[in-house]
């Protein structure tokens, strides 16, 4: 791991404390990940059961978010971190933070699975379950690359997230149609609907991770830049 | 300020007097054993006339009067019965200039150990290296043990001192701003030193640089004209301190 550096301190407490915080944020993101894969998997099974454990584990989602931000204060207050320690810190701050959004949305998700559907309304659920597992590879793959905070993994995630906009885009129009169709079903294709639009957001945040990396790596601040900029940046 | 811990040294009412001035003021506070204690707080405010109470050094100085009591593992440091080298022996106490011997790195903690009765060269030898290297400076002067140790640099002379303190096995060590001479690179060393003897003693620190106090110590105290402000977790002073005038010190409003 230490072509980062992050343990090379003379205060190895300082260096455990990094390590510590990391660490962390990988549990948050393998939590969340879990959950994310469990959502799906309660709506492709009509698990009711497993839907509520999934609204029930986002409160251990929070919690981690609450601890990770105390942590994180704690070494701005008593280390002063600065360049590369200062970029680490801030870095983890705003992952946490899309982290435990990407929780409220999943949740989100889950309650669909409480619903019951006919089986045509099934087969939509099919095009909503490959969504989801297209963002759950994505969410694995930018947690992945946090672990490593490798730039190029972290490129090829924000690259990805236009090919989500599209599937997005075309749930939607199948379930506009559906409605169309079948008016007294809009109510529950409605909840489809937000929660395709959730897994979709899902996907902005994964790109948003993605751009943490980048700034952690090379200290440039990557946000709202053009594809190509980014990739320059990143590459530099 | 409900720590939970155990107290090596326990102040009770402390007040000291240098002739008509009051430099401390009923101080009663409680110093965690095994863990780091900083006393922060503007010049002049007492905190290091605190720490030298705590090994009797004030009563160097003519015309000082202390009242009140230090419970060192519950008992009083002043009692009449006390003896004084006995005390310093346990409570060891290093300086902000590092005041090595001019003598040989050797020699320097060897020191302490034969004015204890120890003669034996073999003995010696194992208890100055041992010393060497729990002050992280064996690898540094193995070769030249024999140089004097004016020779060494700043840091290193610091890390001799506290090694030359801790040979004679002390249970208590005092450091009254024990890098605030060194460069940031050497007070880097002396910080992780610090970190490491906590296991085996326990640490009280007087200085002046705050960040120096946050990330090395477990409890911090504050201290004004003479007065104990706050005193608290170190984790919960710097971020969330219970009291404004401790707020003002820390972010640099006030001092």
């Amino acid at each position: 791991m230490d072509k980062l550096n992050l343990s090379k301190h003379i205060s190895s407490q300082f260096n455990e404390e990094i390590e510590q915080v990391r660490n962390h944020v990988m549990a948050m993101g393998g939590l969340i990940e879990r959950q994310l894969f469990d959502a799906l998997e309660a709506i492709a099974n009509s698990d009711s059961e497993l839907a509520q454990q999934v609204i029930q584990n986002d409160l251990k989602v929070n919690d981690w978010e609450l601890q990770i931000d105390q942590e994180c204060t704690r070494i701005i207050a008593k280390r002063q971190p600065a360049a590369s320690d200062l970029r680490l810190i801030m870095a983890i701050l705003k992952t946490i933070a899309d982290l435990e959004r990407i929780g409220d949305e999943t949740r989100r998700i889950a309650k669909v699975a409480l619903e019951s559907f006919n089986s045509a309304q099934q087969d939509l659920l099919v095009n909503l379950d490959n969504l989801g597992r297209h963002v759950g590879q994505m969410l694995h793959d930018v947690l992945d690359a946090f672990a490593r905070m490798d730039v190029e993994a972290a490129l090829t995630v924000h690259k990805e997230d236009k090919k989500v906009d599209r599937e997005y885009e075309s749930i939607t129009r199948q379930l506009m149609t559906y409605m169309i169709e079948d008016p007294r079903s809009i109510p529950k294709i409605m909840n489809v609907l937000w929660s395709a639009r959730s897994l979709e957001r899902i996907g902005d945040r994964c790109k948003n991770l993605s751009e943490y990396i980048i700034f952690f790596v090379k200290g440039k601040v990557v946000r709202h830049s053009s594809e190509e900029t980014l990739e320059k940046e990143a590459r530099s | 300020m409900t720590a939970e811990f155990i107290a090596k040294l326990d102040v009770q009412d402390l007040s000291l007097k240098f002739a008509d001035k009051t430099v401390l003021q009923h101080i009663n506070l409680r110093i965690p054993e095994h863990k780091i204690t900083a006393f922060i707080g503007p010049s002049g405010c007492g905190k290091s006339s605190l720490l030298r109470s705590f090994n009797r050094m004030n009563e160097l100085l003519e015309d000082t009067q202390t009242t009140g009591e230090v419970l060192l593992d519950g008992k009083n440091i002043y009692h009449s019965e006390i003896e004084v080298a006995e005390l310093r022996r346990r409570v060891g106490i290093v300086f902000q200039k590092p005041n090595p011997f001019p003598h040989s790195v050797y020699e320097n903690v060897a020191f302490g150990l034969r004015l204890q009765g120890i003669k034996q060269a073999r003995q010696l030898d194992e208890l100055v290296e041992s010393a060497l290297r729990k002050a992280a400076l064996w690898d540094e002067v193995r070769d030249r043990l024999h140089d004097s140790a004016v020779n060494l640099s700043g840091g290193q002379q610091q890390r001799l001192v506290i090694a030359r303190a801790i040979a004679i096995e002390p249970e208590v060590l005092l450091l009254d701003e024990p890098a605030s001479a060194l460069d940031p690179i050497s007070t880097l060393k002396i910080e992780e030193l610090m970190y490491d003897l906590k296991q085996h003693y326990t640490l009280v620190i007087v200085t002046h640089n705050m960040q120096q106090a946050a990330r090395v110590s477990d409890y911090t105290a504050f201290l004004n004209m003479g007065q104990l402000i706050e005193f608290d977790e170190t984790n919960k002073m710097f971020t969330d301190p219970s009291q404004r005038a401790t707020e003002d010190y820390i972010t640099g409003r006030f001092g």
